[in-house]
């Protein structure tokens, strides 16, 4: 009995005329409606968004890449940099070295030039200091002979004690 | 003591089953009056739940009417609001309503009009059922002291289910027209939200609701409809899959929510499967290329006799079979959630026998109640689960369909489907 009821009532699996139209009007309805109102303006903008964040992720390789280069570039300049940098200082070096050498080199030159000379200066005045003594003691021995002779004149010891004290007198002078 | 106690039992067990939403089994009797009182028939009121209805039951005693759109080619349209036929108790232009759904008097000396009716009433009787003698419940509208015959709505299953041409069709916004109007509102209402959500949100994160669609929508798209579709057809076929998925989705997650205005057994219902099935048919073959229909028609490489004894009929057949699979696959998923429901709750009124046992009524409100909430935890799944197979299955025969010539290795696992 139950199962007849059952089977009788079971009007769920009856396609019924009405259920079936309002079905079918409702599904295309929304089917048109949200594709053409929401499903496809979806689809466009996710598929926006996607191809968005792909270009900004392309788009950040690609500038770390630049940078990459960038630093790297930069490196060689910095080392090449650093490279001129010791070039300068060594050249510096030897220029400072040679400089220091050649002034020293000019000082002893100098201080030999300037050696010499006072030496020839020194042999110079030597000899006209023995060229004016010489003449000195020529006119001396000229002045103790004049008065020398004069006093020959007067007396012998008078002669003597005055040559005597020429003498003394040129010991002084 | 047993008298008394028994209204007590019974507005007791009407609460709780009020506060889970369903109506309680007396709902057949009253208003109906007809059948014996105090009687619980559990695979009577468990259908009577699954079926389409002309009114909302909201609670007991209290209906929300819907609009009737009747149709029958002896008195032509009727268009009135359910209401009018006062629960059973009025009949209009030979229309009255019959355990929630309009029936009519075909009898032609019956009046037109509004007319008061005693009720509405059941009888066995035997009939010829597919050349069977079987019998069948048949109602009878009480009259002037007269018994008159109720037809019911006429249905396309050709007498194989007990239904069959009647003298009237039902074109009303029945419970399930209703909630899926409702569905189709809410979609509606959703979707233009999701819809702005990127355009106000263009170029940055989304938002709100937005955020919370987008992850069905990337999943649909990612996990059914470019894997099954192929790349270079999908996006053609997105508003069909996402309607398709949406709606049986909607619709299932109204048929749980036990109070109004959901409870409606709409994708349980083979008229409703049976549509979206045709859809998918029809959009299916329209998409054919060369190649799909070569491969159902002629296949290429195979013996012509095998062709003409086997291959072509199977493949023929596999056409129809394949929607058929879909149609069936959804409404008997639905339907068997509803009536493992609605059967555990009628524990309720088995062990409490009817109302005069409470010690067994609250062991099966406990027992009715637990498997229940565990039941309802399940067929949430199966509400998801259905639309995602039922979208996944219809992008793979439309990728079928639309597969080009040259993927042979891709035939494989589209034939097995």
């Amino acid at each position: 009995m139950t199962q007849f009821v059952f089977f009788g009532g079971f009007s769920v699996m009856q396609p019924d005329p009405g259920l079936i139209f309002w079905t079918s009007v409702i599904f295309i309805l929304i089917w048109f409606v949200l594709g053409r109102a929401a499903f496809r303006p979806i689809q466009n903008a996710l598929k926006k968004r996607d191809s968005d964040i792909q270009h900004a992720l392309d788009e950040a390789k690609r500038a770390r890449e630049e940078i990459g280069k960038m630093q790297s570039q930069n490196e060689l300049l910095l080392r090449e940099a650093q490279e001129q940098r010791t070039a300068i200082l060594k050249e510096a070096k030897e220029i400072r070295e040679a400089t220091i050498k050649r002034a020293e080199e000019e000082a002893k030159a100098k201080v030999k030039a300037m050696l010499a000379e006072a030496k020839t200066d020194i042999e110079h005045m030597s000899l006209e200091l023995k060229t004016s003594i010489k003449n000195e003691l020529g006119n001396m021995a000229l002045d103790i002979a004049e008065k020398l002779v004069r006093k020959e004149l007067k007396s012998n010891t008078e002669n003597m004690e005055l040559a005597q004290k020429l003498v003394e007198e040129i010991k002084f002078n | 003591m047993k008298v008394s106690s028994k209204p007590i039992i019974r507005i007791a067990l009407t609460l709780f089953i009020s506060i889970l939403g369903f109506n309680s089994a007396w709902a057949n009797e009253e208003g109906h009056g007809e059948e014996k009182p105090g009687k619980y028939d559990p695979v009577g009121t468990v259908m009577n739940h699954i079926s389409d209805a002309n009114e909302f039951h909201v609670w007991e005693g209290v209906h929300i009417p819907l609009p009737c759109f009747l149709y029958a080619p002896e008195t032509g349209w009727s268009f009135f609001s359910s209401g009018v036929f006062e629960h059973g108790h009025k009949a209009v232009d030979r229309y009255v309503i019959n355990h929630g759904r309009v029936n009519r008097i075909a009898d032609a000396s019956f009046p037109m009009g509004e007319v008061h009716i005693e009720g509405v009433h059941g009888k066995k009787e035997m009939m010829l059922v597919n050349g069977k003698e079987k019998e069948v419940e048949v109602f009878y509208a009480h009259h002037d002291g007269k018994e008159y015959k109720l037809d019911k709505p006429s249905t396309l299953d050709g007498g194989m289910m007990g239904g069959g041409i009647t003298s009237f069709y039902d074109f009303s916004i029945t419970k399930n027209v209703f909630t899926m109007m409702l569905a189709a509102l809410l979609l509606i209402v959703i979707f233009t939200a999701v819809r702005n959500g990127y355009r106000k949100n263009e170029g940055k994160a989304p938002s709100g609701i937005q955020s919370f669609f987008e992850p069905f929508f990337v999943f649909i798209r990612d996990e059914v409809a470019k894997p099954m579709i192929g790349q270079k057809h999908y996006e053609r076929y997105m508003p069909f899959i996402m309607t398709l998925f949406f709606f049986i989705l909607f619709c299932n997650l109204l048929g749980l929510m036990p109070f109004f205005p959901g409870g409606s057994n709409v994708t349980g219902n083979l008229g409703v499967t049976m549509v979206l099935a045709v859809l998918v048919f029809i959009v299916t073959n329209v998409s054919g290329n060369k190649h799909y229909w070569q491969h159902i028609l002629w296949m290429p490489g195979v013996p012509s006799f095998v062709k003409v004894l086997i291959l072509t009929p199977v493949e023929i057949l596999g056409l129809v079979i394949k929607p058929f699979s879909l149609m069936i696959r959804l409404f008997a998923n639905i339907s068997a959630g509803h009536i493992i429901i609605l059967s555990l709750i009628g524990l309720i009124f088995v062990f409490g026998e009817n109302g005069t046992n409470l010690g067994g009524g609250i062991m099966g409100a406990v027992l009715g109640g637990a498997f229940t909430a565990f039941m309802n935890l399940i067929e949430l799944l199966v509400a998801f689960l259905q639309a995602f197979v039922f979208a996944m299955l219809t992008a793979s025969y439309i990728g079928a369909a639309v597969e080009e010539g040259h993927h042979d290795h891709h035939d494989e696992t589209h034939h097995a489907h």
